[in-house]
């Protein structure tokens, strides 16, 4: 059994019409992910790159480089136009975007995990945050009423929302606090993959630095491999072993966190580091 | 119009069942495709009547579809024979379906057209019975589009009702739907039984009898076949149960006219201001006095 969890090869996203000119007139050569020619929008392109088990991999880029759209189609929130993606579920292997619908819905409520920058799009502020842990628990098929109970309870405890809480509706929640409810209820079937889209970006200081710590304690703890989006250096240099940096919709540089923010070879990515410091 | 078929008009210029025979036909095949999915809601061109939406036009279109001359009809509306509903669309049938019968006992009718209850009496398999639905969907409550809702049905995806039935049982103890009780059909479909207490729910499943139900509104039929698994949702730890009818001491409450303690019963304020309760099944009730005065006169 090989150590991978995730290869990605070739991934491209493009919305809008296409044609044969797209690739060749977009990209950080030309400044832009807009074809000149037909308008369409090349929102990621030929994303590739490998995660091992119980890994941290970084994407870094500015707004609109393609680093949530990257995420987004590895969630099935959005289909790929090209490329694929394999998934290595203990000896089974998924390619992924052949898989139907229904298998779809399974794998991302079973296998993976998603934490978003907005509460709001990964909670129901209809429901109690533990009715939110609970979704994710009965949809993964557990429909024994106090199991869902203490799992969802300790799953709170955990990322350090108090229990008795546990009823309350998520909109009398802090910002903080709503972040660590969408990371337990992501955690709730113990998902080998998780994907953390700028889950700091909008908290203050010391808020980031504890659901930082929560982010690196799960990892050690479950090893849980993880994909972090952000376009914060810091959250890089902290949480990602190996680091993918993009700028519109390509992926300029790759490798080894450390070396990256030592020593950048792509000219954006000096700038990106030298802005930082 | 197809010259080799005559519709078979009366003197009143309708039809035997007030539809036409292509309306009658295409009820009679979505009804057909109903039962051969059973819980899958089959959109139908729900026809026009002559009585205003959410009355019943539904199931009327179901009864007429299904009616011929050798059947007997019972109509109930909350459990009784003679509310407005039930003797309008009782008059109904009588004025466009000549030679069909009604009566008000349970086992003397052929199709049995009801809203809010299924009878107390056991249905048998040569009964059909027709429920009225006003809201044939059980995701309208957590899933406002139809696009997704249809996408959730055909995946069997109702992990969203049951976070519903966990919010109540956080919040109050105990699931607290009274009626429209979500009810999976044959281990797929998750139905919307109809505005039925949780007390008949039990009684859909393994139904000898077939049971139709029709929304003329949302146009929708769907049906429960005979001798179908009927199961209501519910967590591995906490049971379904029906209406609890006993009082505070724990003593089962009886009926007040007919004194049965094994009835769905309505509660009632008499004249005095006192509550009191009435088998809301009224054929039922009835029988039940019957057989009380033939003992007390033997």
């Amino acid at each position: 059994m090989s150590n991978k969890i995730l290869s990605v090869r070739g991934l491209s996203r493009i919305h809008g019409e296409q044609c044969p000119l797209c690739i060749s007139s977009t990209g950080p050569e030309h400044d832009t992910n807009i074809c000149p020619h037909c308008g369409s929008v090349v929102a990621a392109h030929d994303v590739s790159f490998d995660l091992y088990r119980g890994e941290i991999l970084g994407i870094i880029g500015e707004s609109g480089s393609g680093k949530s759209s990257t995420v987004k189609m590895l969630y099935f929130d959005d289909m790929p136009t090209a490329g694929s993606a394999t998934f290595h579920d203990g000896d089974a292997r998924h390619d992924m975007f052949a898989l139907n619908a229904a298998q779809q819905r399974g794998m991302r409520n079973k296998r993976f995990g998603m934490v978003y920058q907005n509460p709001h799009l990964g909670l129901n502020f209809q429901i109690s945050a533990g009715g939110n842990i609970a979704e994710r628990l009965l949809m993964s098929d557990l429909k024994h009423y106090g199991e869902i109970r203490t799992r969802a309870g300790d799953l709170l405890v955990r990322t350090e929302v108090a229990r008795q809480r546990m009823d309350q509706n998520p909109r009398t929640f802090s910002g903080g606090m709503q972040q660590r409810v969408q990371i337990a209820k992501a955690l709730a079937t113990q998902p080998p993959l998780l994907f953390l889209d700028e889950v700091t970006t909008g908290l203050d200081l010391s808020v980031q630095a504890a659901i930082l710590d929560l982010i690196l304690e799960i990892q050690h703890e479950l090893g849980t491999a993880m994909i972090v989006v952000t376009h914060d250096l810091g959250v890089i240099r902290l949480l990602a072993g190996r680091t993918l940096v993009m700028k519109h919709g390509r992926v300029i540089e790759s490798g080894l966190t450390d070396q990256i923010l030592e020593d950048p070879q792509h000219a954006y990515t000096q700038r990106l580091v030298a802005s930082a410091l | 119009m197809n010259a080799h078929y005559e519709l078979p008009l009366e003197d009143a210029g309708y039809s035997f069942g007030f539809l036409d025979e292509y309306a009658k036909k295409e009820v009679r095949r979505c009804i057909l495709k109903a039962i051969a999915i059973p819980g899958y809601q089959t959109p139908y061109a729900s026809r026009e009547m002559p009585m205003g939406r959410g009355f019943g036009t539904g199931g009327l279109q179901l009864t007429l579809s299904l009616i011929g001359a050798g059947d007997t009809l019972k109509v109930i509306d909350q459990g009784s024979d003679d509310s407005v509903n039930a003797v309008n669309l009782r008059q109904f049938v009588q004025l466009t379906c000549p030679g069909v019968a009604v009566t008000e006992k349970t086992q003397e009718a052929t199709l049995i057209q009801s809203r809010h209850r299924i009878p107390e009496k056991m249905l048998t398999e040569q009964q059909i019975l027709v429920l009225q639905v006003p809201y044939p969907d059980a995701l309208v409550v957590v899933e406002p589009s139809e696009a997704r809702r249809k996408v959730m049905h055909g995946e069997a995806d109702y992990s969203r009702l049951l976070v519903k039935l966990y919010e109540d049982v956080v919040r109050f103890d105990e699931i607290t739907l009274s009626h429209r009780y979500p009810t999976r059909i044959n281990g797929h479909y998750v139905i919307d039984p109809s505005p039925i207490p949780r007390w008949d729910v039990p009684k859909l499943h393994q139904s000898p009898a077939l049971v139709l139900l029709g929304a003329g509104r949302e146009k929708k039929i769907y049906a429960v076949p005979p001798y179908t698994l009927a199961e209501p949702l519910v967590f591995d730890d906490i049971a379904f149960r029906v209406e609890d009818f006993r009082d505070a001491r724990g003593q089962r409450i009886a009926c007040r006219c007919c004194g049965s303690t094994v009835s769905f019963l309505d509660e009632l304020i008499d004249d005095a201001g006192r509550v009191t309760h009435q088998c809301s099944d009224s054929a039922y009730c009835e029988e039940q006095q019957e057989i009380h005065s033939a003992r007390k006169q033997a």
